[in-house]
């Protein structure tokens, strides 16, 4: 029989989550802490407006940048959230979930062959879309020790005259940790310096817990030689609707969007009419969502530092990320052994990467009741 | 600190260890804090909500439209501690608009509740007149829907 399918293609590791996910959903009652999305509805006004717009037949094809007016509002968005300054006509683009943003990032940047420096523990899409877009994905092992921040020292161990990318997300996802201003002097410089392109995936910007978000964006001589990606999965629980954004010099962005017409067309007409609400009038919603998840997160911390399961404070998203080397087994044996014998499920950290052999993904997307019924559960396990 | 009553307000069975550890403040701050606003009568009460018509136990309970005529000197609050102290009342609110006090009634059946308002209420001296309704479905108390909620719909482990 012929094989039909592409090298590259073939030869991509599937999910590790994807796997794991499988087995979990073929037992019974199993208790989760492995989901990557809020638990909180979208707020009912936003859904509202999705209802009337449907109500009001706005169901043809938006401008395949997305609705002026969304543009607009995300515009002055990041401009008061992230001193972000972008032209909603020429530096915007409305995308299908951040997802397709770092996609698009990726294919438009990369030429066959460019290395693309990807921090991990990292979610899971940044090597497969760069491998698919032509790009040579290359790791770049973080460390507890200095609570999974990307360092200088990280980076020079891996650049080579070939890197072209930097992907930057933070706050990240396994891992939780976040970049401060200070953070971020060395990494600008010494991008600068290699003179290198940056993709900033800052999905979970509004869930920072220890002061304010600040876009790499913002600081000296990066706006050039950066993409911003956002949207409102996370911030505003809106993961199923399927939207977020690009924000970036206008030179890359025009040709982002000329892939994205060809490719998509467009964003859904209807999410993007939510989204305009969202972006108008749920800050207050936000707030108390990021609050509640704030007292999670100390609650799981705590949790954790009584089971002597080390983990660096997460200051960001909705995930603590500690290690389980103490009991000898490897990540995914323990994630299976935990499923197995107590139906509880959490991420093995291997699947974020090499370097997260030995952690496991914890997620804090749940109410306090159900975190402390499985927190319970984990430290009747680790005492076993 | 301000997050605290707040928090309190939806879950009033928190211990206090948890709610330091959530609010990031010593567990004995914590207790002084929900003993002094005890005092201040900041939290006046922790009642537990019970959706009767789940149980077999009758119940019924009616908001009521008083009309008074407020006597000089004395106001509305006297007339308010003369309906307040009768045990079936649950709650009484001084209101703006078409009639001056509603007043929540509980009782094991309709009749009841009725006689209780022709009986007990509607004699008092200034009350003027009563309007009574009965709740026949309550659909959200206290911030909490009652309809029976839908499982956690999300894929059990995602990226």
């Amino acid at each position: 029989m012929k094989n039909w399918i592409n090298q590259t293609v073939s030869e991509m590791e599937p999910s590790g989550i994807r796997r794991f996910f499988n087995m979990a959903s073929e037992m019974q009652n199993v208790i989760s802490l492995g989901v990557g999305e809020p638990d909180f509805p979208t707020p009912y006004n936003v859904r509202e407006e999705a209802i009337y717009t449907l109500q009001r037949s706005r169901t043809v094809y938006t401008a395949n940048a997305g609705l002026l007016e969304l543009r607009e509002e995300i515009s002055r968005y990041v401009k008061r959230k992230y001193d972000l300054s972008y032209d909603p006509k020429k530096e915007i683009l409305v995308t299908v979930g951040g997802s397709e943003a770092i996609d698009l990032a990726l294919r438009t940047v990369l030429n066959p062959g460019d290395e693309v420096l990807i921090p991990e523990p990292s979610f899971v899409s940044y090597k497969p879309c760069a491998a698919l877009a032509g790009g040579v994905p290359v790791p770049v092992p973080l460390s507890a020790e200095h609570a999974f921040k990307l360092r200088v020292s990280d980076l020079e161990k891996y650049v080579t005259d070939k890197t072209k990318m930097l992907v930057f997300p933070f706050p990240a996802n396994p891992t939780g940790a976040i970049m401060t201003a200070q953070d971020m002097q060395e990494i600008c410089q010494w991008v600068i310096e290699k003179d290198l392109f940056v993709l900033s995936d800052e999905i979970y910007a509004e869930l920072t817990y220890t002061g304010k978000h600040v876009s790499i964006a913002s600081l000296p001589g990066m706006r050039e030689r950066t993409i911003v990606i956002n949207g409102f999965s996370k911030a505003f629980s809106m993961t199923g609707w399927r939207l977020g954004y690009a924000v970036g010099p206008s030179e890359v962005l025009q040709q982002m969007t000329k892939v994205h017409q060809f490719a998509i067309m467009c964003a859904p007409t209807t999410s993007q009419y939510a989204a305009i609400e969202a972006l108008r009038s749920c800050d207050k919603a936000v707030e108390e969502m990021r609050d509640e998840y704030n007292r999670r997160r100390r609650l799981v911390v705590n949790a954790l530092n009584d089971m002597e399961l080390a983990c660096a404070d997460p200051e960001g998203a909705f995930y603590v990320f500690p290690s389980i080397q103490k009991t000898g087994k490897t990540s995914e044996a323990f994630c299976q052994d935990l499923l197995q014998k107590k139906h509880l499920a959490v991420v093995p950290g291997s699947a974020f990467g090499a370097c997260g052999e030995g952690y496991i993904r914890i997620s804090y997307a749940y109410s306090v009741e159900k975190l402390k019924k499985a927190l319970a559960i984990l430290k009747e396990y680790v005492n076993e | 600190m301000s997050q605290l009553l707040n928090v309190i307000e939806r879950n009033s069975r928190f211990e206090v260890k948890d709610l330091a550890v959530m609010l990031n403040e010593p567990e004995e701050e914590i207790a002084k804090e929900i003993s002094e606003l005890e005092k201040q009568q900041v939290i006046y009460g922790y009642h537990t909500m019970i959706n009767w018509d789940k149980t077999s136990t009758e119940h019924v309970t009616a908001l009521i439209e008083v009309k008074v005529t407020p006597q000089r000197g004395a106001g509305f609050d006297k007339i308010a501690q003369e309906i307040y102290q009768f045990s079936e009342v649950e709650a009484v609110y001084l209101m703006s608009g078409a009639f001056d006090f509603t007043v929540i009634l509980e009782g094991k059946t309709m009749k009841e509740v009725a006689m209780f308002v022709v009986q007990r209420l509607a004699p008092i001296d200034q009350v003027l007149s009563t309007s009574t309704h009965f709740i026949l479905k309550r659909y959200k108390d206290h911030g909490i829907i009652l309809e029976a909620t839908k499982d956690d719909e999300r894929m059990l482990v995602s990226p």
